[in-house]
């Protein structure tokens, strides 16, 4: 099963031509590839953003001997299907990714950490992972790679619980610093890529840092996969040049009654339509790509409640803000919808919900105030009525 | 339990008694016998030498590694925003009708759990389900008959 992909794209580019790109690479010394993965600008595609260039070079300057990389296809973010894709039509280039992470960092174990959901998809991977080391041995590249399975937790995609998990323990999120790059899978320097970044630096290094560097907006450089979902006759994944209004991007992908377009995912912003043309998709939000649109005949607190019961259901109970703030903010809006508490109770939930923000230990706790505050502000009377 | 015990004994050869090892055996146990046991837990416990807690604490984090005895078949019906919006309570409803179960029960004779899940990855496509693991999208009443019956029929 495939999606219907926009075929403008540098991903879905052809496979085969990967192990060109890398050749070339690895003529490069290591120095001189991780200074072009900065100036590239590529930032992790999962979600965080964080620049993939300094990640590698953190770790490669750790004296350790033993290193791992992780690929995290663990895409939990309701919305989010591009990974899935990419290991799909182009795990040739996610492996190559990892080669090149390898080289750089002196990594000689590498893990696929694939979600639960998508284990269907292991035949088709292992194939290529078997032909991925056959492929190695002409660049001398000693990488040795597996698979790990998630079972079916949204929080393990945060990079240090999906590392817990794999030591056997319960998924929860650990105190940062040590960050991975320091201390990570059994203590050892660890690097956590997300599937479309270790994609990506391949069309790095196809394109050549300046060319992808001018790519997007002086905030986001690059293109971008965005999964699109909702009231949208083109629904699917779509690569795009990061630095696009909302307002185009409803023009382009909308049904014509656009009401709002989440982008980010649950833990990401709701930009209500009055604010199409302000805001711009790349800048300000998340990186994971996203993007759930809503057309006029949605109700947005059936939207927010949705959201909410995810949080609640997938916070991991470790911290205490997050554990009840979700449940309590859930709990807030059916008592305001039901007419129990008064419509300012909703400005005390924001309150909490930044609250959160602050005194959250992990992404998950700390975003939540994103969706909620920005729905409840935008759409407050179909809070209440 | 002489099942179980050999079939632990074959996974800790297979996966190794590290704690590393824990999630691959877990997973392996619920894939032969449908969900985790006490008695299984208890086992993997023992052979791992971590407490019985740690196995339980470890299983009930995750919502595939059921703690409660599920069905051969566990039908999970993607509850997220997208597939909501696409008739996800249709859906359930008409899984309810053919298997006469309601969400987080099991049919008589343990062939069927039918269960809620976040979202599967497939919002383009909604709704969709998960049977054990394969992925079924754009689910209609017509779909879902045909889907459900083939599971049926090869039971018998």
């Amino acid at each position: 099963m495939t999606t219907h992909i926009n075929k403008l794209g540098y991903i879905f580019s052809k496979d085969c031509e990967c192990d060109d790109i890398l050749k070339n690479t690895l003529a490069k010394t290591k120095d001189e590839v991780v200074s072009e993965l900065i100036k590239s600008g590529l930032r992790g595609r999962g979600g965080a953003g964080f620049p993939i260039g300094l990640k590698w070079k953190f770790t490669a300057s750790q004296p350790e001997e033993v290193k791992y990389i992780i690929c995290n296809a663990d895409e939990g973010e309701p919305g989010t299907f591009k990974d899935r894709e990419i290991l799909t039509q182009v795990p040739k280039k996610v492996l190559r990714g990892m080669a090149l992470c390898a080289y750089v960092t002196g990594a000689k174990k590498g893990f696929i950490y694939l979600r639960g959901e998508y284990k269907y998809l292991v035949p088709h991977l292992q194939k290529n992972i078997d032909e991925f080391h056959e492929d190695m041995k002409k660049f001398n590249i000693d990488l040795n790679v597996e698979i790990f399975l998630g079972s079916g937790a949204y929080v393990c995609g945060e990079e240090t619980a999906l590392i817990e998990s794999m030591e056997g323990k319960r998924g929860e999120p650990r105190n940062k610093p040590p960050y991975p790059n320091q201390f990570g899978y059994l203590g050892k320097p660890t690097v956590v890529n997300n599937v479309e970044t270790l994609a990506s630096t391949m069309i790095v290094f196809r394109l050549g840092a300046d060319v992808y560097n001018n790519l997007g907006t002086k905030d986001q450089q690059g293109s971008k996969l965005f999964s699109i979902s909702g009231d949208s006759p083109k629904e699917g994944v779509h690569e795009i040049e990061l630095g696009m209004s909302v307002a185009d991007f409803v023009n382009e992908f909308g049904d014509g009654d656009t009401k709002a377009v989440q982008v980010g995912g649950v833990s990401g912003f709701c930009v209500p339509r009055k604010n199409f043309n302000k805001e711009i998709i790349g800048e300000g939000n998340t990186t994971g790509g996203s993007t759930m649109i809503f057309n006029s005949s949605r109700s947005m607190y059936n939207v927010l409640h949705n959201f909410l019961d995810f949080f609640a259901e997938e916070s991991c109970g470790q911290c205490t803000p997050c554990r009840v703030g979700c449940q309590q903010l859930l709990k807030g809006i059916e008592a305001v919808k039901a007419g129990e508490k008064s419509p300012k109770y909703l400005d005390q939930l924001i309150k909490l919900s930044k609250t959160m923000q602050i005194t959250s230990k992990c992404g998950l706790g700390q975003s939540v105030t994103n969706s909620f505050t920005s729905i409840v502000n935008n759409f407050r009377e179909e809070m209440i009525y | 339990m002489v099942g179980t015990k050999e079939l632990i004994k074959n996974l800790s050869v297979k996966h190794g008694i590290e704690r590393k090892s824990l999630l691959p055996i877990l997973q392996d146990i619920v894939e032969k016998e449908n969900f985790l046991s006490n008695d299984s837990m208890i086992e993997v416990a023992r052979i791992l030498d971590i407490s019985a807690a740690e196995v339980y604490g470890t299983a009930s984090f995750f919502s595939f590694l059921d703690t409660e005895a599920r069905g051969k078949y566990k039908i999970r019906v993607c509850k997220s925003i997208t597939c909501d919006m696409k008739g996800k309570n249709e859906t359930i409803k008409c899984i309810e009708n053919i298997l006469k179960i309601k969400v987080g029960e099991t049919s008589k004779g343990g062939r069927f759990s039918l269960l809620e899940t976040n979202c599967l990855g497939w919002c383009h496509k909604g709704p969709v389900m998960l049977v054990n693991d394969e992925v079924y999208t754009e689910l209609t009443p017509e779909k879902i008959r045909e889907t459900l019956s083939e599971y049926i029929r090869e039971e018998k």
